[in-house]
């Protein structure tokens, strides 16, 4: 970048709503707690404490209940069969009561109630959200402007395409538009959750408005641009509901391969009968139920949908809205991340890290010429100087440069003719700071010279990427000197390093997409530690960028929030648009960040991550159950027929009955136990896959042994007690 | 020399020999089918069924063709052998239509499951032009079907998996007739008999006669072993002196049947450009094979107390070590061959060798079936294992998905329907349990060795079932064709579906199938499948038997 634009500023750092800024997101996530508010907000990963689990369980039991429809049921066909075991059982205990019988019926339907419940707990949570969505919805009319120019009231459900709306003060928005004439804050914390006001205006990138929004001052025109019904807010409140809930294509894979899993158990279980037919001991519908409904993989097949909506919850839960399942698991996949270096990687603005006083003067002299001159700049960059140069100086020294313009002294305002601002102090000396060749200008046409020390200084720092301004001061009678130099540049967030180093470590490469000069672009990807950069970008580049990487079969995920990123977000495997962006980047992305905060691409490869490793392990999980439950079962089904088989009771149940129930029971109380962990998600820590399989393998699998060894153990040493 | 050394030496040696050779076989078999260029009498083959080597086939295409060879082939076989009696050499041979629809299946099909006896059931003539035809172009079958998947994995981005006739032709000119020549001359050499003489009768020292028949034996044997057929030229298989006459020559033979299955895993390695891929395989189904072999000899050693341990049904030239390595080998190929009879080994013995089939023959499987059912396996493994790291599940790049996943389910389905189905009705069928020899659980396990070996393929059986009657025949028959078919044509879809996909790069996020850790779970994943789907089976059977 040339440094004529060095001492502008970019609008959206002036603008006051800043939702970019970590803090002020941090106080409002603190702020709202339980109350469900009028917001998407709501208390982080905490809430599922067990008391509150218990509580949802239980008000979730009538939902649970009206859930046992086999019209429901059927979308899970492991849970399906459950069903239909039940039922049999049922009708068994029914014909031939007894204790036996009855007990296992009961547990049977125990286990389709909880899967149930596990789906009614997932799905109670967005439902809660969905009121208060509908809440903010409820606007009345719109006052419509017709082709002459005057104005009719209308209901806003009667809005269409192009219609053009006129919204005052305290109005709120009827419908999804852009502003086409006007200035306004806005209150968007009805989506948000965001209370500072934002500005909407006509032209450029903020011209979005929501409906159901605020406007808190002026006026604005806005042009409607969806239908009723599908707005912004319709559909998130379809989303959350779970509504509109697709299955995503890995859970159908999984149900496939459940389901397939289901048909081999049925036939083991089915080819049993006449086995023990043969052998001289058929097996009574009952207990061949029983061992049906311990061999499918019900544990996964419960809890998956659970996990599905719990997923898309916990996007919400980080403000971020996915328009589609499918998205949230792509994520997981994502390979490459293109970043926005402005707002994402760096702060956004060149900040003053340095002071350079010229050859053969004090840092002094420097300093306070640059803390007089930036005085006045409310830029950014200028206030980064006063920052840096304030903390410099002793506070006698501060203070008293600080009653300048008290004492009559004038400032000199940054134009892009002069590209320098400074001051004027009464007794004539005047300091000027600015870009460095017209600094230098500035010096050799009052009579002064540029010292080549400082222009040594000044190409040292243009060519590490930073940006160089130079300071000058005239006295009165005096030609003008060169007191140092500035040096501008873009900071890096902190912690950014740390977190591409955990991107890679996931195999994740990340691009930084700048408009900056190779040069300069090159030294800030080298400092936040990208893997890559492209310069000088513009949108068809960056559109060119993602279909080479997705030709080499990479998915790719990226943020915007500009119109002219909306291509390249339709483009995008994962495209994330910021809340703040138009409504065509909205449009084109398949996920809106309700925050604006660029960096939560991360969060949502971590979340889309979480999502399947969670479906995997308690897949693994279950499969690795039926081990136990074999052994538990089948030598009590046959011990009579062949007492050796009591060697494989190797944990030594007490009695053929009890054995069989207690493996049933297991099979349903693990249902409830993993509830927590299917809505939670199991842990994801950025690592290398072998160290994630490695570790999951242990928990999951050795433990999907082992546990229900455990677990049933324990459960007979209860039941053996009963009178079965 | 006692038996466990001379047992652990035998085996040293096998897996010397086999590691060896592996090597520079498996990349030959890669260099067969990626070279551009067709040997002479191959091109003269194509010109004579008018195949344009050149042109490339798409899945459907491939498995038509695939089952278009094989049905022509059963009912050419057929017609063999109903006809015999009107051939040449005819020799009073015959069969009745049951027997002859499962004898032409079971050929085709790579089973050799043989419900007649070797030398009575088929004339010369037949033996020569149908079944030994059939035991050189059925293994090069499901090399070829083998090498399709591969190209599905290995290709990226494109439609076509290849021709199946140049895959056949090459498979039988390049790989299988040369490797039976050589086997031929070493068990020749070895002391297998191989003449055209007439039977000759021979006075037993009890004063009785016995007629004894000559034939091409040793050629016969060869192709027996090394295409992992398994149908012998003697009733008796490879527990007759003439077949296998000494421990060197059933050491060769135990080689031969070994030798390509645990040479394809390198093919494959080769083939997708990364060899540490065919390690894993190979690591998978060496694993296993390890695992049974030390299961079945453990159980065999220890069955019966004296000093000669269980040698009922085992050959005293041949012994306990050599004949437990000849069955599991034999059942972890889809090979079938017996140099023992499995009916009395111990319970766990037997229900070994029955596990290792039960397990879908991939360790290391028949030629070609072995290496698409293990990948087969593989995949699964991933799909399982690929959520757990995050990431949509891929093998070598390609994704698991919808389509994929179900390919995958199905053809690990096919194989536990039959046996399980089967098993279920014959157990109860007076029809079936007619046939039986044992009662109790060992009745129970004849019946089931009899169909997973049919539905696996593998041939072997459990002796003292007699499973030639109508009933049987037909079903086995049935077993053997849909057990061969239906997973052929779904691994080539899988194969069509994989092909269309790009590879994805390799990055720190992908999981890696070639790390110890995945050959363990891959592994897991195969015992722990077949285990759940058989083990209330296998309880009533085996292990009831075992355990009382």
């Amino acid at each position: 970048m040339t440094p004529s634009s060095t001492t502008t500023s970019s609008p959206t750092a002036s603008n006051p709503a800043d939702p970019m800024q970590p803090g002020a997101r941090r106080q409002k996530r603190h702020g709202r707690g339980n109350d469900g508010g009028d917001a998407l907000i709501r208390p982080g990963h905490t809430s599922t404490s067990y008391t509150q689990l218990a509580r949802q369980l239980v008000t979730t039991l009538p939902q649970a209940v009206a859930k046992l429809d086999p019209r429901h049921v059927w979308h899970s066909p492991v849970m399906f069969v459950v069903w239909v075991g039940s039922v049999v059982t049922t009708v068994q205990a029914v014909a031939d009561p007894s204790w036996f019988a009855w007990t296992l019926s009961i547990w049977l339907w125990a286990t389709v109630l909880f899967a149930n419940m596990a789906e009614a707990v997932a799905e109670g949570r967005g439902k809660a959200q969905a009121a208060t969505l509908r809440a903010s919805r409820r606007t009345t009319t719109a006052e419509r402007r017709l082709p002459d120019g005057s104005l009719e009231t209308v209901a806003a459900s009667d809005l269409t395409i192009g219609d053009v709306v006129v919204v005052r003060p305290n109005e709120v928005i009827p419908g999804d538009g852009d502003v086409i004439e006007g200035m306004a804050t806005v209150d968007e914390s009805a989506i948000t959750g965001e209370s500072a006001p934002v500005i909407r205006e006509s032209g450029g990138d903020r011209s979005a408005v929501t409906g159901g929004t605020t406007v808190l001052s002026d006026g604005i025109t806005v042009r409607i641009t969806t239908r009723p019904g599908e707005t912004f807010i319709d559909r998130m409140i379809a989303l959350v509901e779970g509504a509109s809930r697709q299955k995503t294509p890995n859970e159908i894979a999984l149900t496939i391969l459940l389901t397939v899993l289901t048909i081999i158990f049925l036939l083991a279980v089915m080819a049993m009968q006449p086995m023990a037919v043969y052998s001289g001991q058929a097996q009574s519908p009952v207990v061949l139920v029983a061992l049906l409904v311990c061999l499918i993989p019900t544990t996964i097949g419960a809890l998956l949908s659970a996990i599905g909506i719990a997923g898309m919850d916990r996007l919400v839960q980080h403000n971020v809205l996915a328009m589609s399942g499918r998205a949230v698991e792509a994520a997981g996949d994502v390979s490459t991340l293109l970043l926005d270096k402005t707002g994402t990687i760096t702060y956004g603005n060149r900040r003053a890290t340095q002071l350079l006083a010229a050859p053969g003067l004090g840092n002094e002299e420097v300093t306070r010429a640059a803390y007089v001159s930036s005085l006045a700049d409310e830029t950014p960059e200028g206030r980064s100087i006063v920052e840096l140069a304030a903390a410099a100086l002793d506070s006698p020294t501060r203070e008293a440069l600080d009653r300048l313009p008290r004492d009559g002294a004038t400032f000199v305002e940054f134009t892009a003719a002069t590209r320098m601002s400074g001051a004027d102090l009464p007794d004539g000396t005047a300091y000027r700071k600015g870009a460095a060749d017209s600094v230098a200008r500035w010096v050799t046409s009052h009579g002064g010279e540029m010292p080549s020390g400082v222009v040594t200084e000044v190409d040292g720092i243009a060519s590490s990427g930073g940006t160089p301004l130079a300071v000058a001061v005239q006295e009165p009678g005096r030609a003008p000197r060169v007191l140092g130099v500035i040096h501008l540049k873009d900071v890096v967030k902190p912690g950014m390093k740390e977190r591409f180093a955990q991107l890679r470590a996931m195999g994740i490469r990340t691009v930084m997409i700048t408009g900056d000069n190779p040069l300069t672009a090159k030294s800030i990807a080298a400092e936040a530690g990208v893997d890559d950069f492209l310069a000088e970008a513009t949108p068809e580049d960056k559109m060119a960028l993602i279909k080479q990487e997705q030709l080499g079969g990479r998915l790719v995920a990226m943020t915007g929030d500009g119109t002219n990123d909306a291509p390249a977000l339709a483009q995008s495997d994962v495209g994330v648009a910021m809340n703040t962006g138009t409504m065509a980047a909205k449009e084109a992305a398949n996920m809106v960040d309700l925050d604006s905060d660029p960096t939560k691409l991360i969060d949502i490869v971590s979340i889309g991550k979480q999502l399947l490793i969670t479906r995997g392990a308690l897949t693994t999980f279950s499969i690795a159950n039926d081990i136990a439950k074999y052994f538990a079962i089948i030598p009590a089904m046959f011990v009579i027929l062949f007492p050796g088989l009591d060697a494989l009771n190797i944990i030594g149940l007490a009695s053929p009955k009890s054995a069989i129930v207690s493996a049933v029971i297991f099979n349903a109380l693990i249902i409830i136990a993993l509830i927590p962990l299917s809505l939670k998600g199991v842990r994801y820590r950025a690592a290398g896959s072998t160290a994630l399989l490695r570790r999951n393998l242990l928990v999951y699998g050795l433990g999907g042994i082992v546990a229900p060894f455990i677990g049933i153990k324990l459960i007979d040493l209860v039941v053996s007690h009963l009178p079965l | 020399m006692s038996d466990t050394v001379s047992g652990l030496l035998t085996i040293a040696v096998l897996v010397a020999a086999l590691a060896a050779v592996h090597v520079p076989l498996g990349s030959w078999m890669a260099k067969v089918f990626t070279d551009t260029r067709h040997w002479r009498v191959e091109r003269l083959v194509y010109r004579l069924v008018r195949v344009d080597p050149a042109s490339e086939q798409r899945w459907v295409t491939y498995a038509v063709a695939v089952l278009a060879f094989s049905v022509v082939g059963i009912v050419l076989l057929f017609l063999l052998i109903v006809f015999q009696s009107v051939l040449p050499l005819a020799r009073g041979a015959s069969m009745n239509v049951d027997t002859a629809v499962n004898t032409a299946v079971s050929f085709v099909t790579n089973t050799n499951w043989q419900s007649y006896a070797g030398e009575a059931g088929t004339s010369p003539f037949v033996q020569t032009v149908g079944l030994t035809v059939q035991n050189f172009v059925s293994p090069a079958v499901g090399l070829a079907v083998a090498i399709a998947l591969v190209r599905g994995l290995a290709r990226s981005s494109g439609t076509d998996l290849g021709n199946f006739w140049v895959d056949l032709v090459r498979g039988l000119f390049r790989v299988i007739v040369p490797l039976a020549l050589v086997g031929a001359v070493v068990l020749l050499l070895g002391g297998v008999i191989q003449n055209l003489t007439a039977p000759t009768t021979v006075t037993t020292l009890s004063g009785g006669h016995q007629v004894l028949q000559g034939g091409l034996v040793a050629s016969q044997e060869a192709i027996k072993e090394l295409g992992t057929n398994g149908g012998g030229y003697f009733n008796a298989n490879s527990a007759h002196p003439f077949e296998n006459p000494n421990a060197v020559t059933n050491l060769v033979e135990v080689f031969l049947l070994l030798v390509i299955p645990f040479s394809l895993p390198r093919t494959y390695g080769v083939m997708v450009g990364d060899r540490r891929q065919g390690w894993t395989v190979l690591g998978f189904m060496a694993s296993l094979w390890a695992l049974m072999l030390t299961a079945v000899t453990w159980s065999e050693v220890h069955a019966a107390a004296g000093p000669l341990g269980a040698l009922e049904g085992k050959e005293v030239r041949f012994g306990v070590w050599p004949s437990a390595l000849f069955a599991t080998s034999t059942t972890a190929t889809s090979t079938g061959a017996v140099n023992s009879m499995h009916e009395s080994f111990s319970a766990l013995g037997g229900g070994g060798a029955l596990f290792s089939m039960m397990l879908g023959e991939l360790s290391p499987g028949g030629v070609g079936t072995g290496l698409y059912s293990a990948l087969v396996v593989a995949i699964l493994t991933v799909f399982i294992a690929g959520l757990m790291v995050g990431r949509t599940p891929e093998l070598l790049g390609k994704q698991i998905g919808r389509r994929e996943i179900t390919l995958t389910a199905l053809t690990v389905l096919v194989m536990p329907l039959l046996v399980l189905v089967f098993t279920g009705i014959g157990i109860v069928a007076p029809l079936v349990t007619s046939q039986m020899l044992a009662t109790g659980p060992h009745g129970l396990t004849e019946v089931m060795y009899a169909y997973t070996s049919a539905a696996n393929n593998n041939g072997s059986a459990f002796a003292g079932f007699s499973a030639d009657t109508p009933y049987t025949n037909l079903t086995l028959a049935l077993c053997m064709f849909v057990g061969r078919f239906a997973p052929i044509v779904l691994v080539l879809a899988l194969a069509g579906s994989l092909v269309a996909q790009r590879r994805r790069p390799v990055t720190a996020g992908t999981l890696p199938t070639h790390s110890p850790t995945f050959v363990g779970l891959f592994v897991g994943v195969a015992v722990v499948v077949g285990g759940l789907t058989f083990f209330p089976a296998l309880a009533l059977g085996p292990l009831a038997e075992a355990l009382s």
